[in-house]
This record gives structure tokens, sequence and C-alpha cells, in this order.
């Protein structure tokens, strides 16, 4: 690990105004995914600003029903929350599914959206990877790739993005809201996450020196279901194979609205936008959810050896909608 | 004698016991190797300027400047003596520096140059260098075969001919391989975590050119090894050439990503079973062919067809190992070595004979039971498989099981059981102990053998009080040091049996005769006149329960059951930790457990406990182990057979045959993934047999 100096700021201003004149500098959080990668020579920051002491750890209702999480609220607070288990059981769920109990008490909600991909290769200095030295190659296409991804991937990259959270708040439709050196603004979740094309490097649209201060979330409406499901072949603290998210509205016998995402499948969480549509308005059966998943995942393109994802994506989705349509509730 | 609990217990979890790298001796600083990024190839230069700048790096040791080393059997611990690169990984420079960070921060400075030479790592069945070696680990005939086997094979009724595969496998003990080493008055004193002080101390000695007695080795608490400590590793040697270069005690502690590289793991095995057999399933013929990786640096033939040669009663067999020498890091011992994959190839194939001939697994495995072992037609000193399967069958509740696969289905899952056998050889080696009176009423047991985490302080401790026929709590143990009295290495499941036998001895002689004070007594003219003409073996029965997602393939095991016939059972609870440890083992390498050898890198992919998954709590939900009463008066003065192997052989077999059953799929490779299992699951779907 390279030395580094070190900073901890009490005002988020501060922090961004630090961020902003040291390109060198990383956001410490949780420390759970950026320690590690320190220690692995994979990130060697001159200056880590520690954000602990902002003030910014708490979980808030919103004037309109919503919920705002602070962007230092732990992964196990979050998960443990009475207002996000009541309304968000699929952000309880997918938090729940990631990690341990000991790194959920570490790991933040900012810090677990900003997470990095654990490909074999991006997390081996001694390898190339475009990610980490853009134009250096990607090993992992004719490599150890059994994880990575089937959606979304270039010929420069095909890390999956890891976080489960980030599944769950894409479909929900979650807002970031951050704070720059301009001044505050605010992103779509689907927005925050860049595709890799052929700048893997560029991993989401956070400008220089910008901090994620917490997360929104629009409000639950008493009709909607929601759930999270993982596929992992450990039982615990494992990456998922395959992940899925689903908001659905069933009105009068017919979807009035469905939000779908994947995770474990592509660079960013995948927001299953043909699959919704083909489901709007039709009737609530498992033929109509095969149907629509398989439009959706028509568009993989999967490798020698994760070609399993499809399926196991494919029957993780219908299978929910099943369970959320025959048991009329939450997860 | 009660049951005694782990005597280091209150030391471990309070974290006051010191491992290799909780040592810190005034002055101490740190060494970082630097692993080649080559498979093969030659260290052409090493550009050193870089990390010689900061001027907290002491030395950047490497081919050209280290201190030559005498040579010793494991050509692996000629560490920075060559420039020759056998396999990525291999170390090709050391930094020592003031502080671990400036170490670490020097290593990542340091490049290297290579001529680099095309590389050959993965397995393949047709390989044109594979061969068949002298001999495969712990001295075994590669080859074995009596009878016609190709005769009976192409008469039999019933025959099955079946290919299991099992990638690379590693030990990833919680301890990292660590090691803290100075010189003083030419004299080196070592702590090291290892699974035998009195093996690093010689070879060090050798390697260094020293007296045996100029080097003191320390391993008094080590984190688990699983064989990958067993002998000495290239860290050590490291630590020792580093300390004398700098003149200060260094501590070296291998990062987990350097670990796969450089002290050994279990080779991937490709095995293929045939089966010859009547339709009542008796077996007439045995063929249990077996295909490993070694490296060039070092032959290591683990004897995976070995247990197919103690196993079962067969008129014909044939038992052959083969093995291909390639650019790869060097395999070794990894828990039961042998045994272990060797059980999940053979036990796969009796539940695929057992389903062949109608008959209820546990059933044919007792129709086959021999009188004699096998291959060498010596008595059994005792054989109580016949047993652990009926006593685990009832426990288990076997007799409720419908034996169709694939039919148990609770909403999306699919339910089965499965069952296999285990054995493990009842070794012994000669040891020395001593045993002292001391003034307040205690005694002192004085030996270096180590505890692993295995429970053997605690074990002596109990053999110990029992021969002075004291309380438990009136015995002191000192093990893991190379200047106590020399005893064998922990590893082949033979410490309880071996230090044991010795503590055993010098306990007795001092109570035969008080007024000595000090007993010191050796086992080797006992051991050396065992009676021979005895098979010395472990056996058990393993059972799980597993449930599989039929939307996922996910695999999640509900309960493993063992039992066991190891001789006698010295102290319960340590034993039972054992046993269940080894069992959790022999799941996790079932279910999780997978490393892929990068072909183009040369190098296991998997390379931290995020990505090689071993089993969690989550994974291991409910896990028993039990054992029957076993007397058997061939063995040693304890009566003991090891179990710190046993566990772990079996398990993965009984896991496979679950799923079988569970699925009516019959996956012959390990690990079973929700990515086999799944397109196992599709393509059954697809055929209209789901």
């Amino acid at each position: 690990m390279r030395e580094f100096a070190y900073l901890r700021p009490t005002v988020a201003e501060e922090a961004v105004a630090l961020l902003a004149a040291s390109p060198d500098a990383r956001c410490l959080a949780g420390g759970t995914n950026l320690v590690d990668l320190m220690k692995l020579g994979v990130e060697q920051p001159r200056l880590l600003v520690d954000l602990g002491r902002l003030p910014l750890d708490r979980v808030a209702p919103l004037p309109d029903g919503g919920l705002r999480i602070g962007a230092l609220v732990r992964n196990g607070d979050l998960a443990a929350h009475p207002a996000v288990r009541a309304a968000y059981p699929a952000v309880a769920r997918a938090v729940l599914s990631g990690a341990s109990g000991q790194l959920r008490n570490r790991a933040t909600t900012a810090g677990n959206l900003l997470q990095r991909t654990r490909c074999l290769y991006f997390q081996d200095v001694t390898k190339p990877c475009n990610k980490r030295e853009p134009g250096s190659g990607c090993p992992a296409r004719e490599g150890v790739h059994r994880d990575l991804a089937v959606l979304g991937a270039s010929d420069h990259c095909i890390a999956t993005h890891p976080s489960d959270l980030a599944v769950a708040l894409t479909a929900l439709d979650a807002t970031v809201e951050l704070l720059g050196p301009d001044g505050p603004r605010s992103l779509s979740i689907t927005d925050l996450y860049r595709l890799p094309e052929d700048r893997p490097d560029l991993e989401n649209r956070l400008l220089p020196g910008e901090l994620i201060t917490a997360v929104a979330l629009p409000p639950a409406g008493p009709e909607v279901r929601s759930d999270y499901r993982k596929a992992r072949d450990r039982a615990s603290f494992a990456f998922a194979l395959a992940s899925v998210a689903v908001c659905l509205t069933v009105r009068e016998g017919r979807i009035a609205d469905a939000k779908l995402a994947f995770g474990g499948l592509a660079p960013k969480p995948w927001r299953a936008r043909a699959a919704e549509d083909l489901l709007l308005g039709a009737l609530p059966e498992e033929a109509n959810f095969a149907a629509a998943v398989e439009a959706e995942l028509a568009a993989a393109r999967p490798l020698r050896d994760n070609g399993h994802k499809v399926p196991l994506a494919h029957n993780l989705m219908v299978r929910v909608l099943v369970e959320l349509t025959e048991r009329g509730g939450h997860g | 004698m009660a049951d005694l609990r782990r005597l280091e217990g209150r030391e471990k979890v309070t974290g006051a016991a010191r491992y290799a790298a909780d040592v810190h001796p005034p002055d101490c600083v740190f060494a970082v190797p630097v692993p080649a990024t080559v498979a093969r190839g030659t260290v052409t230069a090493v550009h050193t300027a870089a990390a010689l700048a900061d001027p907290r790096v002491l030395a950047v040791l490497t081919h050209r400047t280290a201190r030559r080393l005498h040579p010793v059997d494991d050509p692996a611990l000629a560490v920075l003596q060559s420039p020759k690169v056998a396999h990525r990984g291999q170390y090709v420079a050391l930094v020592v520096a003031e502080t671990l960070r400036a170490a670490e921060q020097a290593a990542a400075e340091i490049r290297v140059d290579y001529r680099q030479e095309p590389h050959d790592v993965l397995l393949t069945e047709d390989h044109p260098r594979a061969y068949t070696p002298e001999e495969a680990n712990g001295g075994h005939p590669a080859q074995r075969a009596h009878g016609d086997f190709a005769a009976v094979y192409a008469a039999a009724e019933v025959r099955l001919d079946a290919v299991y595969r099992i990638g690379p496998l590693h030990n990833h003990a919680l301890e990292p391989h660590a090691a803290t080493a100075w010189w003083q008055d030419g004299r080196l004193t070592v702590h090291d975590s290892s699974q035998g002080a009195t093996l690093v101390q010689e070879t060090l000695a050798a390697l260094f050119g020293l007296e045996r007695d100029r080097v003191l080795v320390v391993s008094e608490h080590v984190g688990g090894g699983f064989g990958a400590k067993g002998t000495p590793r290239p860290h050590v040697v490291l630590a020792a050439l580093a300390a004398q270069e700098v003149g200060r005690p260094v501590q070296l502690s291998l990062p987990r990503a350097q670990l796969a590289a450089v002290v050994g793991h279990r080779a991937p095995s490709v095995q293929r079973v045939r089966l010859a057999a009547d339709r009542a399933g008796g077996l007439l013929g045995l063929a249990h062919e077996v295909l490993s990786q070694t490296s060039t640096v070092r032959e290591f033939v683990e004897q995976t067809a070995v247990p197919a040669r103690v196993m079962y009663r067969s008129p014909a067999a044939l038992t052959v190992h083969r093995v291909v020498a390639q650019d790869i890091p060097t395999p070794s011992w990894m828990r039961a070595p042998g045994e272990c994959p060797g059980m999940f190839a053979l036990e796969s194939a009796m539940d695929e004979l057992a389903q062949l001939c109608g008959l209820d697994p546990v059933e044919l495995r007792l129709r086959n039971e021999p009188d004699r072992e096998p291959d060498t037609e010596r008595r059994f000193s005792s054989r109580h498989l016949a047993e652990c399967l009926r006593e685990g069958a009832r426990r288990f509740g076997w007799a409720d099981r419908d034996p169709s696969p694939g039919v148990r289905r609770e909403g999306r899952l699919l339910v089965g059981t499965g069952v296999a056998a285990s054995t493990y050889p009842a070794l012994v080696a000669p040891s020395t102990a001593e045993v002292r009176a001391e003034s307040d009423g205690t005694y002192r047991v004085l030996i270096n053998a180590t505890d692993i985490g295995t429970g053997a302080r605690t074990a002596l401790a109990v053999v110990a009080a029992e021969a002075l026929e004291v309380p438990a709590d009136r015995v002191r143990v000192d093990i893991g040091r190379s200047d106590l009295p020399r005893a064998p290495l922990a590893g082949g499941s033979c410490g309880t049996a071996s230090w044991g036998w010795a503590v055993h001895k010098a306990a007795t002689g001092l109570r035969a005769e008080p007024g000595l004070g000090t007993v010191r007594a050796s086992t080797r003219e006992e051991v050396k006149a065992l009676d021979q003409s005895y098979a010395r073996h472990a056996f058990g029965a393993q059972f799980a329960e597993v449930q599989v997602d039929v939307d996922t393939g996910e695999v999640r095991l509900r309960r493993l059951l063992g039992v066991f016939a190891a001789g006698r059972i010295v102290n319960p609870p340590t034993a039972r930790s054992q046993l269940v440890g080894g069992m959790v083992m022999g799941a996790s390498m079932a279910l999780l457990e997978e490393s892929t050898m990068d072909p183009a890198f040369g190098d296991h992919a998997e390379r931290d406990l995020a990505a090689y998954h071993v089993a969690v709590n989550a994974d291991v939900p409910r896990v028993d182990a039990y054992w029957i009463d076993e007397d058997d008066p061939h063995l040693n003065p304890p009566g003991a057979k090891g179990i710190g192997e046993l566990g772990i052989v079996g398990t993965a077999a009984a896991v496979a045959n679950a799923v079988h059953h569970a699925t009516g799929i019959r996956v012959r490779r390990l690990p079973l993934s929700s990515r086999v299992l799944l397109q196992a699951l599709e393509s059954a779907h697809r055929q209209g047999r789901r």
C-alpha cells in the first residue's frame, strides 16, 4: 500500500473543496472496498478524505411521502430501519443479501453504490485491464469470466457492477443527490452509471469533486409490491450470479406499472425497459412474464463460460413476478 | 477421563495467543516478496533503483545478490538461487524495509525483465507428456494390479465406466504463512507458521549449512494448515535470508493473493473409474485410473487411486496414477491427499453402481465388505465400516428413503439424500517425549508436537493424565518448539497416535519410578517393531441431505451426518470439532471451491476468499459427527487412529450422491455449482425428463 495523506472534514462543502483540489484524492466511507483496492495496489490515492464526520447518516421522511437516505447510513442500519422495512422491503432484502454482517456494519449507502467491480483482472495489477489502465486490454474476455457480464458489455470491458442495493434502487426509480463545487444537483440512479463502451474507466457521471450526499426514494404507493432476490453459490458473503428487483402494481387484474432490474448481469444495474413495456397492461400470468423477460434478455451476449446467467436471470425474474402476483403482498 | 476443553482456548479467544507474525522483537523490520509475472522464462534484469531510493528500504535481494543456499530435497526452497522462472508467482526478489508499508511500496516499484518462454499449464486428458511416476505421495506404488481386470470387465453383467473431474483446490488456512526470523551469534531463531518445527529446523540448518542445534524454530500457535504448512515453505527461508542480510530481525507474512502460487495446493485430477459387478451388486473388477498435474520444480503425485486398494472386495483390480509436469505452482499436501479426491470418484461410482443394480447404496457397500485388505491380503487391525454404515443409516433416518431420483419436491426445491464411505490410514511415526514431575505436584509434558487447531495440546494432556493417573488440570503441555524433544510434524492424521505414544511411554515410566523426576522416552523401537502383517485404517460413513432450487440450480446443504470408527477417541470435544471441521471442508469442496488455471497467465485466478469460496456458517446448517467405540489392540498404547483427515473423505461424494438423488442428474465434476446444475436442469427440462 502506498502512503497517503488523510483528512477528516466535518462539513460536506469542505470535503468537496478538498476533492476538487486534488485529483489524486479518494473518498473514504466504510472503506470495505477502497481499502482492499489500496492493499492490492489498484487504488493509490495521495489523499484520503474520510467522510465519516459529515452529518449524512440519517434516514428521514420526505414531504412527498418518500424517504431520504443519507450517504453515510450504514448498510446494517439501512436494512434494519423500520421505514425501509415497511415501505421498501426490496431495499432491505437487497442490502441483507450483500456481504457479511461485519461488512454491512461498516459499508455505507453511497459507498455501496460506488463500489468497484470484483473482476479478477481488475483486481490484479500484474495483468492488463482497460478499466484500470485504459488501452491495456481485457484478458477477461478470453480468460476467467464466468461471473462477468452478458448485457451491456463492450469489447473493452465485461465487468459486472457488484452492488445489490443499486439494483433495488434502480427498480425503485431512486434519485441520487449530489454536491459538487458548483453546488447541489440530483440524478436518477439509472443516469448515475455509464456503460463501458470504449471508456470502461469512466463508470459514473459524477463530476470532479462531486459527492453523493443522499439517495431519495419516491413514495411507495400502497398497491406497489416489491421484492429482491439474489442467486449465488455460497449462502452468504458472495456476489450475485444474478439478482432481480421488482416493483409491480396490479390494478383491476392488469399490470398497471412494472419496474424491473437485474443485477450481476451487466456493468451497471440493468433496468429492464423492454420487459416493462411489454408487461404494461398485460395480464399478470406466467406466460406473459416469461415472454417479457425473454424479450429483455434477447440482448444478452454471453461468452464461453457465462451463458448460465441468461436462464438463471430469466428464471429468477419470472419466479419473483409469479410469487409477487400470487401472494399479492410485498417481499 | 472427563472431556477436556481446549487448553489454549482462552488464550485464543482473548487474543493472547501469539502466532508467528505476532512476535515483534526489537528492531524488527519487514520483508515483502516479489512474485514472477511470467509463467516460464528467465529473469534478465531486476530494476531495484526506485525501491532502493527510499531510505527506509534496507535491502533488495535477487538471485544475483542473495546468499547461496545448500540444496535440500524440495527445490522450491532454493529461493532466489537461480534466474529461472518455473511458474507464475515464484519469487524473483525480496524487499526488506523498516516498515511493512515501505516494503510493500518498494516491492510494487521493482520492475523485472524476463526472457519469456511459451508455457504449458492446462491439464488435458491426452497430454503427450503424461507419465507413470515411480511412486505416489506416501511411498505408495503408482500402479497396482491383481487379477485380469480387462477380461473380468469385458465379461461382466453390470459395468460402469465413468470419468470424474476435480479442479485445483487450495488449503487457505485462516492464518497465512508467516515467519519472524533473527540471527544472533551465528544462531538462527525463527517463529514460523508451520505444522512441524522439527522439520523446519532440520531444513533451515541444511539450507544454511548449520548444525541443527544452532537453529531454533517456534510454532507455538498455528492458525490452520491443512497440509500446506506440513513442509517448510519459501517464506521461512526468505525471512531467514533477509534477517541474515540486514542483521536485524525480519518478519514476513504472505499476502493471501500469493498463497496459491507458493504454499502448495491440491492438483486437479481426472479420474476414470470402471466397475464390473454381478447383478446382485457383487464387485468382480475395479479399475481406478488417475491423471493429475505437477510442476517442473518437483514431482508431487497425490495418491488418489490408493483408497481403491483398501475399500472393497474385488477379484480383479487395477489402480494407476499418471501425472504431467507443467509450468504451474507445485502441488502439495492438502487435507487427506489421495483419500479425499479419490473417494469422491470411487464413492460416486459406487452410488452409480447401486443404481445400475437396483440396490440401496448402503446395502451395496455392505455386500462388498472385504475380510482382508484387498490389495495386500493383510488382515485389518480393525475395520468397522459396516457398523458405521448401519449406525449412520439409523441416526440419519435412511430407512425412510425413497430410492427414486428426482421425485421429492417442496415448492421450487428438489430434495435428496446421499451416502458415501470414508477411509484414512492409521499411520504412526517415531517420536520422543519427556514428562517431568514438578515440586508443586504438577507434571510437565515436553514434546515438539504442533497444534494447528486440532486440539493436539489437549489430547496430549489427556494421554499424560491417564498414564500418570492424575487429573488433567495437573498436567502442563509444552509443545511447538524445536528445542523440545523431537517429534514428527502434524500431518497424516498421526499426531495423537505418534506423540501420544511417546507421551504415554514417558508418563508410564515416571509413574513406575517417581523417584526419577524426569523421564524421556522414544518410541523408535516400538514403531519399528509394529506388526506389519496388519493393515491399519480408520473408516466412516457420511450421509448428506441437500436441496436444489429448480429455478436457479443453487444447491444448499440441509444436513450432514458422519459416523466414524477411528480407534479410541482420546478427547471427545476436540475430536468432534476435528471431524465436523473435516466434514465442513468436504462440503465446501463439493459445493463451492472452484479455482481456475488462467491459461494465458498461468496462475490460479481466484486469489482471495471473496473469489475462492469456502463454506461460511450459512452453508453448513447442521453437521453431526458420531463414532463407534473401537478397541484396536494393534495400534499404539493410546489406541488412537487419526481423525484430522478422515472427516473430509467421502463428504463430497455423499453430497454429490444426494444431489443426484434430488435431481436425477449425475454430476461427475466438482464443485456442484449453480452454473453446472442449472445447465443440467434446463437440458433435462428440455428433454422432458423433469
